[in-house]
C-alpha cells in the first residue's frame, strides 16, 4: 500500500514537472518576444517603402512612359483608397481572379508596356536589388489603413477560387506530409517560440492577413503576401511557388475572404 | 467554422457553382497547383504526387475519418517500417539532441548532400534547458523516465519515429524513415535520446 502510494506521488511529481518547471521558462520567454513586438511597433520603415512606392505609382514609367495613375485595382481607375481591402477580386477587363501583386503587372504590362517577364522579374528584393512591387503593396495597402476586410465571393470565379485555395491549404504533400493546415489548422499553437494563427478560425486569420504586408526586422526587407506564401511553401518542403501563379491567388483569396469583417492594419513591422 | 462553411455552401448554390463537387475541387485544386509552382533544387514537383494517406489525410484537423479508412491507413504504414537489421535501436543520444535540434533538410534552399535534421523542438518539448520549443505535438519531456527502456517501448519509440502513421493516421509528424528523411543510424540517435536515462530528456 505504502508502496503503491509512493510511486503516485512519484509520477504525480513528474507530472509537475512535466507542466510547470520547463514550460515557466518557455512562458517568460513568450512574454518577453511579445513585449519586444510591442516595442517594435513605435517606428517601421516600411514607411521608406511606402514612400517609393508612391513615386512609383505617379512617376511615368516603361516604354510608353505613363504613369500607373490609370490602372484600376478594382475600385475604378487610380483609386487607391481601400481597394487592397477588397483584393483579390474577380476584373472583368481579364477576365480572372487577381491579386494586388497580379493586378500591378497586368497594369504594367498593358499601361505601361512593359513586357511581361521584364515586369515581374524582381517580386522580392535583396538589399541593393530592390523589388518594386514591395514599395508598390507597401504605399497601396497602407491606403488601406483602418479598412474592413470586404472579399466578395459573389462572382463565380472569385467563389473557384477560394475553394481551390481551401483545397490546397489542406493539401499534403512532400517528404513531410506537410499542409498549411499542418501549423494553421489550430488554435494555441507554436512552433519552437512563434506563435501560429490558426488560419481557419476567422479571428486567427483576420489578426494574420491583416498585418501583411510586413517590414522583416529579420531580413530588412517589407515583404508582401506573395512572400509570405512563397516561403512557407519553401519550409513545407514543396516546390517554388511562382510569383502571381494562379494557386497563389486562389490561396490568397481563401485566406482573405476568412478575414473578413476585420480592419486592415498593414504595413506591419514583424521580426 | 462550420456556419461560415454553411454560407460558403449557400453561396455556390446561388451562383450556380454547386456542380463543382468536392472531388471536382480536388482534382481542380491539383491542376491548379501543378501549374502554379516551379522545380527548384532539390524540390521537384513529384512532390506535389500524393500517395494514399497524403490525399485522405488533406482534410481539415477536426475532421473524423471513418474507422475503416483510418485503420487501413495505420495498416499499410505499419507495413512500411524496417526495423535496423542489426537489432540494435538505441543509438548516440548526444548525436539524437543535434538531429532534435536541426531544422535542415529537404527544402530547396538547402544543401541536399548535408544530412536531415528531425528538428523535433520545432513542435515538442524534449529536454528541460531547451526552452525554445514548440506545441504542436505533446511534450516528450520524461518520456523513457515515465515509460521505461525495455524492447517493446524501444521497437514502439524507433517504429513512430520511421512511420508515425503507423500508430496514429494523418498524424501531423513527418514519417522520417518510410519518407527517406533521416537515416537509420539517426533514427537510432533519436531512440536514444527519448530512451536512454542518461539523455537529458530523462533528467
Amino acid at each position: 500500500m505504502e508502496e503503491r502510494l509512493k510511486v503516485q506521488i512519484g509520477i504525480a511529481g513528474a507530472l509537475v514537472a512535466l507542466f510547470a518547471a520547463a514550460p515557466a521558462a518557455a512562458q517568460s520567454a513568450v512574454d518577453e518576444i511579445a513585449k519586444y513586438r510591442q516595442q517594435l511597433q513605435d517606428g517601421n520603415p516600411a514607411e521608406l517603402w511606402e514612400a517609393r512606392g508612391e513615386a512609383l505609382w505617379k512617376h511615368k514609367r516603361g516604354p510608353k512612359s505613363v504613369s500607373l495613375e490609370a490602372c484600376d485595382l478594382g475600385k475604378g481607375p487610380g483609386v487607391v483608397k481601400g481597394a487592397y481591402a477588397e483584393l483579390p477580386r474577380y476584373f472583368a477587363d481579364a477576365d480572372r481572379v487577381m491579386d494586388l501583386e497580379t493586378r500591378l503587372v497586368h497594369c504594367m504590362v498593358s499601361l505601361q508596356g512593359f513586357k511581361f517577364e521584364d515586369a515581374v522579374k524582381r517580386p522580392f528584393g535583396n538589399g541593393a536589388d530592390r523589388s518594386d512591387f514591395e514599395a508598390l503593396a507597401a504605399w497601396i495597402t497602407s491606403e488601406s489603413k483602418g479598412v474592413k476586410m470586404n472579399v466578395s465571393l459573389s462572382h463565380p470565379k472569385e467563389l473557384e477560387a477560394y475553394r481551390i485555395g481551401e483545397k490546397m491549404f489542406y493539401f499534403r504533400g512532400g517528404p513531410h506530409d506537410f499542409a498549411c493546415a499542418t501549423c494553421h489548422g489550430e488554435s494555441g499553437k507554436r512552433i519552437r517560440l512563434q506563435d501560429l494563427p490558426n488560419l481557419t478560425d476567422r479571428a486567427g486569420a483576420q489578426s494574420a492577413y491583416t498585418t501583411w504586408p510586413a517590414y522583416r526586422v529579420s531580413q530588412g526587407e517589407v515583404r508582401t503576401f506573395q512572400w509570405r506564401l512563397n516561403d512557407c511553401y519553401r519550409q513545407q518542403r514543396f516546390p517554388f511557388l511562382k510569383f502571381t501563379s494562379e494557386g497563389s491567388i486562389a490561396l490568397t483569396t481563401f485566406l482573405a475572404h476568412n478575414a473578413n469583417g476585420a480592419a486592415f492594419n498593414a504595413p506591419a513591422i514583424k521580426r | 467554422m462550420r456556419k461560415r462553411l454553411f454560407w460558403v455552401a449557400a453561396a455556390a448554390l446561388a451562383a450556380g457553382c454547386a456542380s463543382m463537387s468536392d472531388e471536382e475541387a480536388s482534382q481542380k485544386a491539383l491542376a491548379v497547383m501543378k501549374a502554379s509552382f516551379a522545380e527548384r533544387g532539390q524540390a521537384k514537383l513529384d512532390r506535389l504526387d500524393q500517395d494514399e494517406a497524403q490525399k485522405l489525410c488533406s482534410v481539415p484537423p477536426a475532421t473524423t475519418l471513418p474507422k475503416d479508412v483510418t485503420e487501413r491507413i495505420e495498416k499499410a504504414n505499419l507495413a512500411s517500417i524496417r526495423y535496423p537489421a542489426d537489432g540494435r535501436l538505441l543509438g548516440d543520444w548526444k548525436s539524437g539532441e543535434r538531429i532534435a535540434q536541426s531544422g535542415q533538410g529537404k527544402q530547396y534552399s538547402d544543401d541536399p548532400k548535408q544530412p536531415s535534421g528531425a528538428n523535433c523542438y520545432a513542435c515538442h518539448q524534449l529536454s528541460k534547458a531547451e526552452i525554445s520549443f514548440g506545441t504542436i505535438g505533446p511534450s516528450l519531456y520524461h518520456y523513457g523516465k515515465l515509460r521505461g527502456a525495455g524492447e517493446a517501448i524501444q521497437r514502439y519509440t524507433y517504429g513512430k519515429i520511421y512511420n508515425s502513421q503507423a500508430f496514429t493516421a494523418c498524424s501531423n509528424m513527418p514519417r522520417f524513415g518510410h519518407k527517406g528523411i533521416l537515416t537509420e543510424q539517426q533514427m537510432k540517435d533519436l531512440t536514444a535520446l527519448l530512451l536512454d536515462p542518461g539523455s537529458p530528456v530523462n533528467q
